[in-house]
C-alpha cells in the first residue's frame, strides 16, 4: 500500500554445509552401526570417554585404547521436557538423561522411555534399547532410547564422582 | 592502546612460538579439536611451555563459516580447559586474538598467552557465507559474492590509474614462487606472467589467480612478556606497536583505493621507518599495492615471503598466520624489523597493522 | 585410518528483521517507485541511507529523494551467475552514484555484455513488477538510452 511506513523485511537465511564427523567420532558413529558403544581411554588421566574424544578436555592428548562400553548405565541427573519445540523426538512430557554407561567416567545424554517421567530417579538402573537390526546406521539414533532393566537403583557413591 | 613509550607501557610483550598445519583445499578427516590439537602443542612446545603455564588464550573463528553455532566451545577440548581456564574467542580472524591477548597481557598479572585459530572454509559455500557479513537490507538480498566486490575494488583502482593488470599478475606469480619455499602453503608454483594474463576473467577484472584459493587450516602463537619471553625463545620478537580501525561498511561511502584505515592503524602501531619484511594480508593481488601504500612501504621490502594469503588463505587464520610468518622470519634472522597485517570485512574495510622488532 | 563420516547438513533462519525509521523510510520510497537518502549535516547526501554520517557519527534525519539514474562508479562483469541474484544472465555489478546523491549504491547492471560497460555510463533503475519495500523492488540498473 502505497505510503505506508515500512516496519519489518522477512530475511530468509539458508546456507549448506558438508560437516565431517572427524576421524574419532567417525569410528563411534560406525560401532554404533553395529550395535557397540565405543569408549576410548585417556592415556594420561586413564578416564574412560564415550565417544571417544580428540583431545582429553582435562589433558589435551586424543584418547588411545578404545574398547566396546556395556549398554547398562546409570541415571545420575535427568530432565523432564515440558515445552514443545520443533525438532523434538516425541511430544511432552518426557525425559533426557545424563546416563553413566558401566565402565565409563563420563555420562551420555540420552532419552528414558519405559518409564513414567515422574518414576524417574537419579541411581535409576537402565539399558540400550537398539532400532531394529535393518535400521542401524552409523548415528546416535540407532539406540532408541534407554529402560529400565529391573536392576536394584545404584548407590550414590557409585556416580557422585560423575556428576 | 597502540604505540608502547617505555613511560607509558612497561610491558613488552613478544611472539615466542608459531605453529600451523598445512594449509589444504579440503580437509575431509578432522574437524575443530582435531585441526587445534597439533598446533596448540606445537606451539606450546615450541615455546617450552605446558598448558598450566599459559595466562590466558584467546581464538578466533566463525562459526557461520563451520555451520554450527558455538563450533569454538568445541573445539575447546583441545585447550584441556580443567582446570578451568581463562579464555575468550572472537568471530574474527585470529589476528584479532591476538590483539585480545596482547591488551590483556598488559594488565601485568599473566605472562604469557596461547592464541589459535581454525577454519574450513571448505565446509560451506564460502561465497554464500561471506555475503552474511553484508549489510542485511541494501546488500545480503542481492548475493554479491566477495570475488565480485572485490573485483568492484579493482577496478576502481585499474581506472585511478593506480596499477595494471600485469602488475597483479606479477603479484601473483611473485606469492606462489615464495610459497615454494612454504611447506604449509598451498598454492605453490611457478607461474609465468603472460600465461597467467592469457587466463580468461573470472569476475572482470580479476582473474583466478587473483583471487585467493579457498583453504582449511589451523594456526597456533604463543606470546610472553619480558621476561618470560626470553626462556620461551632465542630471539623472541617483540611487539612495539599494534593498532586496528575499521571504515564505514558501505561501500559506495569509500575510496576503495586507498586503505585509510590500514594508514590510520600503521600510525598509531608507530608503523614508520626501516622494514625487513611485511607480511600483508591481501587476499586479491590488488589489495598488496593499496596495502603497500597505505603502509608506506619502501619499494625494496620484501612482501609476504610465506606467499601471503594469494598461496593459502583459511578463514579466520590468514591475518593471525601473517602475524606468526613475521615473527618467527624475524626471529629466525630474517631481519630485525617486520610488519604484519591483517583484514576483516569486504575490500579491506578494517585492517590491524603490528609491529615487530628483535633485540 | 578408519572411514570418515560425512554429511550434508543445512543451517537456515527465518529472520524478520525490523528496519527502523531510516531504511523503512527508504524501503517504502522503493516500493512507492522513488529513491530517498539522507542529507548529513555538511551536506553529503547518503543513498542507500545510513542512520549516521559515517565520518562524524551523528545522526541524520533530513530525507531527500534522489533521481533514479546514475553514473556507474565501478564495475565488475559476472559471466556465470549464481542463484539469488539479481540476474540469472552475465552481468555487471556497479556502484552508482544517483544523480544528487554523494554516495554510490551497490546493484546489478543489464548491461547485456562486457563490451557494454564502462566506468562513468549512465544508468537508470528498472523497477520490479511487484513491489514490498525491499532492496529487491529495483530489479536491476539498465543503461540509459542514447549512449555511445
Amino acid at each position: 500500500m502505497s505510503g505506508e511506513p515500512i516496519k519489518v523485511v522477512p530475511m530468509h537465511v539458508r546456507l549448506e554445509y558438508t560437516v565431517t564427523a572427524g576421524c574419532t567420532y567417525s569410528r563411534y558413529l560406525l560401532a554404533l552401526a553395529k550395535k557397540q558403544i565405543i569408549g576410548g581411554r585417556c592415556p594420561r588421566c586413564t578416564k574412560v570417554y564415550v565417544p571417544p574424544r580428540g583431545s582429553c578436555p582435562t589433558c589435551g592428548v586424543p584418547t588411545g585404547e578404545e574398547f566396546p562400553i556395556s549398554h547398562e548405565a546409570t541415571v545420575t541427573t535427568f530432565c523432564i521436557v515440558n515445552i514443545p519445540f520443533g525438532a523434538m523426538p516425541f511430544p511432552p512430557p518426557y525425559v533426557v538423561a545424563a546416563l553413566l554407561l558401566d565402565g565409563a567416567d563420563l555420562p551420555i545424554l540420552h532419552l528414558v522411555r519405559g518409564v513414567s517421567p515422574d518414576q524417574v530417579r537419579m541411581g535409576l538402573r537402565v539399558r540400550a534399547v537398539w532400532v531394529s537390526d535393518a535400521e542401524l546406521a552409523p548415528t546416535v539414533e540407532s539406540i532408541r532410547w534407554f529402560e529400565p532393566n529391573g536392576e536394584p537403583d545404584a548407590d550414590y557413591s557409585t556416580y557422585e564422582a560423575h556428576l | 592502546m597502540a604505540r608502547l613509550d617505555r613511560k607509558n607501557s612497561p610491558r613488552r610483550i613478544a611472539v615466542v612460538a608459531f605453529a600451523q598445519l598445512p594449509n589444504v583445499r579440503r580437509d575431509t578427516e578432522h574437524e575443530e579439536t582435531e585441526l587445534v590439537l597439533p598446533v596448540v602443542n606445537a606451539a606450546l612446545e615450541a615455546a617450552r611451555l605446558t598448558r598450566a603455564d599459559i595466562g590466558f588464550t584467546c581464538s578466533g573463528s566463525s562459526d557461520f563459516l563451520l555451520g554450527r553455532p558455538f563450533s569454538f566451545v568445541s573445539a575447546l577440548d583441545a585447550l584441556a580447559p580443567w582446570p578451568p581456564a581463562s579464555e575468550s574467542h572472537v568471530e574474527m580472524d585470529g589476528a584479532w586474538a591476538l590483539y585480545e591477548a596482547w591488551v590483556r597481557l598488559q594488565c601485568g598479572d599473566v605472562d604469557t598467552a596461547l592464541v589459535y585459530a581454525y577454519g574450513k572454509s571448505s565446509l560451506g559455500d564460502l561465497r554464500d557465507v561471506l555475503a552474511q557479513q553484508l549489510d542485511p537490507y541494501y546488500l545480503a538480498p542481492l548475493v554479491p559474492d566477495s570475488i565480485s566486490l572485490a573485483a568492484l575494488q579493482a577496478r576502481a583502482l585499474l581506472d585511478a590509474g593506480g596499477c595494471s593488470e600485469r602488475d597483479l599478475a606479477e603479484i601473483a606469480s611473485r606469492s606462489r614462487r615464495a610459497a615454494l619455499d612454504n611447506p604449509y602453503a598451498q598454492v605453490r608454483k611457478q607461474s609465468d606472467v603472460e600465461e597467467l594474463l592469457a587466463q580468461p576473467y573470472l569476475v572482470a577484472p580479476l582473474r583466478k589467480h587473483d583471487c585467493p584459493p579457498i583453504s582449511d587450516g589451523a594456526c597456533a602463537v604463543v606470546l610472553a612478556a619480558e621476561p618470560a619471553a626470553h626462556r620461551c625463545s632465542e630471539r623472541p620478537a617483540f611487539i612495539t606497536g599494534m593498532d586496528h580501525r575499521i571504515e564505514a561498511h558501505s561501500l559506495g561511502a569509500r575510496d576503495l583505493t586507498r586503505s585509510s584505515s590500514t594508514r590510520t592503524a600503521a600510525e598509531h602501531a608507530g608503523a614508520t621507518g626501516r622494514f625487513d619484511l611485511a607480511e600483508l594480508h591481501a587476499p586479491f593481488t590488488h589489495q598488496e599495492i593499496i596495502l603497500r601504500r597505505a603502509l608506506g612501504l619502501a619499494p625494496d621490502v620484501e612482501i609476504n615471503p610465506s606467499g601471503g594469503a594469494l598461496a593459502a588463505n583459511p578463514m579466520m587464520v590468514a591475518g593471525l598466520a601473517r602475524i606468526g610468518e613475521a615473527a618467527m622470519r624475524l626471529s629466525r634472522g630474517a631481519g630485525r624489523r617486520g610488519i604484519a597485517h591483517a583484514t576483516s570485512g569486504p575490500c579491506l574495510q578494517q585492517n590491524l597493522v603490528c609491529v615487530l622488532e628483535t633485540d | 585410518m578408519n572411514e570418515v563420516l560425512s554429511s550434508g547438513y543445512v543451517l537456515e533462519y527465518t529472520y524478520t528483521r525490523s528496519v527502523g525509521q531510516v531504511i523503512g523510510r527508504f524501503l517504502a520510497g522503493l516500493r512507492d517507485g522513488r529513491i530517498t537518502g539522507v542529507r548529513t549535516a555538511t551536506g553529503r547526501v547518503l543513498v542507500p541511507p545510513t542512520e549516521y554520517d559515517p565520518e562524524t557519527g551523528d545522526a541524520c534525519d533530513e530525507f531527500v529523494d534522489v533521481g533514479t539514474s546514475g553514473v556507474v562508479k565501478t564495475w565488475a562483469w559476472v559471466t556465470e551467475s549464481r542463484p539469488r541474484c539479481p540476474l540469472q544472465r552475465p552481468f555487471a555489478w556497479a556502484l552508482v552514484q544517483l544523480d544528487g546523491a554523494d554516495t554510490a549504491m551497490l546493484h546489478a547492471v543489464d548491461a547485456g555484455s562486457i563490451e557494454n560497460m564502462r566506468t562513468g555510463m549512465r544508468v537508470r533503475v528498472r523497477w520490479a513488477a511487484e513491489r514490498s519495500g525491499r532492496i529487491e523492488d529495483i530489479a536491476c540498473f539498465e543503461p540509459e538510452a542514447g549512449q555511445p
